[in-house]
């Protein structure tokens, strides 16, 4: 009987004027309650909406990019000096361009023929190259080779060139829209996965650009920054929080560890250029001095997480292992470390994951390098996915803005892969004690 | 690369032979031995690696500096002849021909030099091999000797365990001293052409027009150009922009997160929110210079601004909702350390949840709000790629957030990117600005962290 039940007695006369006026300031404070709740809903749900206006601008760029018109070619493999030696080396132009005119047997003129070769991509000739090398049989007979149009082109094609501009506002003049018309009325275009895209490495043309030597560039790197900081990490981890007397040192060591994980990545960028490149004379724009640089970065993210790890294993374990005679080195290398591990592993996975995405340090020790080849040593020029992105964004082109829209794509899903393994093995692995 | 794969080996053949070797001498049972036999094969192992692997770096040392001597003392004749950057390109010239690269100008004396240090090179690589192995297989006798039964080899192993651990901690204060210590040289060397006072105080920043070169008025000239003020005022107010969408939109969001929301939502909202976070920069950079620059700049067209295409709004704007989730995940943290008695005891005076949030728990928390805000506004002033992506170059000395302003995250980054020359007055700049940069950043953390400290330790 604790509800503060109205008391009649005192509701007299002068009371109701009281009453009426509680009333109001009650129906004022729950109105105040109801906006305050609406402000918080409201905030998260803009956060909200942030993210899913960040995620379609992203996911509605980068569609176009998966899928690329590719016209069928009819290639005369018939010059005599087209051998299946020379066929990896061999200068495809002349034959390209003769196929693509004799695409329109009706065009003669110079001005025309300009117009037809502008319809394909520049890079043609690579791609008719690197399929005949592949089935040097073709040489001597006549194929149907499916090869990329120009990006205008497939920009049109796509539907994303707007033709009721003027021409001068536009890539495509009208003649380039009518070729390109004609062949898809004979059939001749056909839309296919962009593979292009997965397998190039770097190019200033659109069509020809691809992610491969800079996911590769990203996998070297990403491996020398978790050889470097796993183990380094997970061995401080250790000592700091099984074997350190307390002391000014490591007081100080710590002190300094959670500073080192708030210092901007771009400063760790300027210690790798002054240090690895300038000092130690490393070569520039390599995975090696990138991974290092990364790994420097990512040290705090592993020993702080590492730690925590280790300190939720309970003591018991530890006594137990003392008691039947183990060393403190044994107790903890056998014993301790084992059931930590899951979460040691969870933290090297998200600190690996910010390494992934990370672009400013690397600027730094000059991983912008422009890397047409694939990379295939740590010490190769190459670039990584999130500079790749950064240097694909500054170009104006459009299919430069979807390439880069697409290679955001593959980021975050690479990134979402890593942080639901981790998730994964925290829900499968994780302990209550 | 071979001396190390043979060093690897000699180590892991040295680790069996020495745990077998301790189990042979038991008599085949191991339980009579002090150490376990695997201390006795990693006894053996550290004897092999570690003194060949110390010998190796010293001895790799001494043959490098022996053969850029006798390289200069042989072809002294020719380095004289030349000036002081071409001698340092003549000498850089032969070390690439010798490890077999191509160089810009082949001359014969180049070809001789280069021919010179390969042979060198080859001399003291076989030198520097037959050294180490010897120093490794010297190593292993002498461990495999010293195997007995009684021996204490857990201890000694442990020992080196030990020192490696204590190594690896010592790694993260490394990491500190050299970025403190590269920051500083190259920033005393900059302040040797430019003044400090001119550098924090000027008003003009255009690096592109410094002068190199000697001359009596380089100083002057690179006094006039290095002012970093409009660099900091940039800053500035994109970090103030940043925040005045973070800091209300974040807090609101932990205040509902832990006051008002249902265990369900919250489980859905607060990874959604970590999503946010997890975002890599450079994708909120793109976003920025695509989709909200534009916009911004379409809406002020619409109602009669012009708003420049690099405007600070638009980096502001995209920095703080990358900055959202920061705030909201700590002052969350903060929140929930209030103790519920507090609220209970505000509940029980009748006042209502907001009243109760307003009046109780975010004054109690205000120590950590605060704090948790500057740890905001120190990620927000080292942010550089949305910046670098969707702000400008131009350095203008201005509050206007529709004009383009520069920041000191995008000028250290456009000094760096592409210049290979390490001495300029420019590359140099980029270095100081990285100092003050980390000089801010880090004292805001530090006083952000005391504040915490402090704060937890009152309601612990």
């Amino acid at each position: 009987m604790t509800d503060p039940a109205p008391n009649p007695a005192i509701a007299v006369g002068a009371a109701t004027d009281d009453r009426a006026a509680r009333s109001t300031r009650t129906r004022k404070r729950f109105a105040a309650e109801r906006r305050f709740r609406f402000y918080g809903l409201a905030a998260v749900l803009t956060a909200f909406g942030f993210l899913i206006l960040l995620l379609s601008t992203v996911i509605g760029n980068a569609i176009p990019a998966f899928t690329y018109n590719y016209a069928q070619l009819p290639v005369e493999l018939t010059n005599e000096k087209l051998t299946p030696e020379n066929a990896a080396e061999f200068d495809f132009r002349k034959t390209v361009h003769a196929a693509q005119l004799s695409l329109f047997p009706d065009i003669s003129d110079r001005a025309g023929r300009r117009l037809v070769r502008g319809i394909f991509s520049s890079g043609t000739p690579i791609v008719v190259r690197g399929e005949v090398a592949a089935n040097t049989d073709w040489i001597g007979t006549r194929q149907i080779i499916p090869v990329p149009v120009s990006d205008d082109a497939d920009l049109y094609l796509k539907g994303l060139v707007d033709t009721d501009l003027p021409e001068s506002q536009r890539n495509i003049s009208d003649a380039e829209i009518a070729l390109v018309d004609q062949l898809v009325e004979r059939g001749l275009i056909e839309r296919q996965f962009n593979t292009i895209f997965f397998t190039n490495g770097a190019s200033r043309e659109p069509e020809m650009a691809g992610i491969m030597g800079a996911l590769i560039g990203s996998l070297l790197t990403l491996s020398i920054t978790l050889l470097l900081s796993a183990p380094i990490g997970v061995l401080a981890a250790i000592y700091l929080e099984e074997f350190a007397p307390k002391n000014r040192l490591t007081d100080f060591i710590e002190v300094n560890i959670n500073n080192l994980a708030a210092v901007p990545s771009i400063v760790f960028g300027l210690l790798g250029l002054a240090v690895f490149l300038n000092f130690m004379e490393f070569p520039r724009s390599a995975p090696l001095v990138g991974g290092m640089v990364l790994a420097l970065m990512t040290l705090p993210t592993v020993i702080i997480a590492s730690r925590a790890a280790l300190r939720a294993v309970p003591p018991s374990i530890r006594e137990a292992a003392l008691g039947i005679g183990a060393s403190r080195i044994q107790t903890v290398f056998h014993h301790v470390l084992p059931l930590a591990m899951p979460g040691i592993l969870t933290g090297t996975i998200i600190g690996m994951a910010g390494a992934l995405g990370e672009t400013a340090p690397l600027l730094m020790i000059g991983m912008v390098a422009f890397v047409v080849d694939l990379p295939a040593a740590v010490t190769d020029p190459a670039t990584v996915l999130p500079v790749q992105i950064y240097m694909w964004a500054d170009f104006p082109e459009i299919g430069f803005q979807q390439k880069t829209a697409a290679a955001i794509v593959i980021l975050l899903l690479f990134l979402i892969a890593m942080n639901a393994i981790a998730v994964w093995l925290r829900s499968r692995f994780e302990r209550r004690w | 690369m071979m001396v190390a794969l043979a060093l690897i080996a000699l180590a892991t053949i040295a680790y069996f032979t020495a745990r077998s070797r301790s189990v042979a001498l038991a008599g085949g049972d191991a339980s009579t031995l002090h150490s376990r036999p695997v201390y006795h094969g990693f006894y053996a192992f550290f004897w092999v690696l570690l003194p060949a692997l110390a010998i190796w770096l010293v001895a790799s040392r001494i043959a490098d500096w022996y053969i850029s001597s006798s390289l200069s003392e042989r072809f002294s004749a020719v380095i004289e002849s030349l000036s002081g950057p071409q001698a340092g390109a003549f000498i850089n010239d032969a070390m690439t021909l010798a490890s077999g690269g191509r160089i810009g100008f082949p001359d014969d004396d180049k070809i001789a030099a280069g021919e010179f240090v390969a042979g060198l090179q080859s001399a003291a690589f076989w030198l520097v091999a037959a050294l180490v192995i010897g120093v490794a297989l010297a190593g292993f006798f002498y461990a495999y000797s010293r195997i007995e039964p009684r021996k204490r080899t857990r201890q000694a192993v442990e020992r080196v365990v030990r020192y490696a651990l204590i190594a690896c901690s010592v790694v993260a204060v490394l990491t500190t001293i050299g970025i403190v210590f590269s920051l500083i040289f190259e920033s005393v060397r900059f302040f040797g052409r430019v003044s400090v006072f001119d550098f924090l105080f000027g008003y003009h920043w255009s690096p592109q027009s410094a002068f190199e070169g000697a001359g009596a008025s380089t100083a002057d000239d690179n006094s006039r150009v290095f002012g970093a003020i409009p660099l900091f005022a940039g800053t500035l107010l994109i970090t103030f922009i940043a925040m005045c969408v973070a800091a209300p939109i974040g807090l609101m969001a932990a205040i509902y997160l832990s006051d008002y929301a249902s265990a369900g939502f919250r489980k859905i909202a607060k990874p959604v929110l970590e999503i946010l976070a997890g975002v890599p920069t450079v994708v909120y950079g793109f976003f920025a210079a695509l989709t909200v620059a534009p916009a911004i700049r379409g809406w002020g067209e619409v109602i009669g601004l012009t708003v420049s295409s690099e405007s600070a709004l638009a980096a502001g704007l995209v920095m703080g909702i990358m900055i959202i989730p920061f705030v909201s995940s700590l002052s969350d943290d903060v929140i929930n350390a209030v103790p519920q008695s507090l609220r209970d005891g505000s509940a029980g005076l009748g006042a209502t949840k907001s009243e109760t949030i307003r009046k109780v728990v975010l004054p109690a928390a205000l120590p950590g709000i605060v704090s948790a805000l500057l740890l905001a506004v120190s990620r927000a002033i080292g942010e550089t790629m949305i910046v670098v992506m969707a702000a400008g170059l131009a350095a203008n000395l201005t509050i206007n957030p529709l004009e383009a302003v520069t920041t000191v995250t995008v000028q250290i980054v456009t000094l760096l990117v592409g210049d290979q020359e390490f001495d300029s007055a420019k590359t140099l700049a980029a270095f100081a600005l990285g100092l003050v940069l980390f000089i801010i950043t880090l004292a805001l953390n530090v006083v952000a962290l005391r504040v915490v400290q402090k704060y937890k330790e009152q309601y612990d």
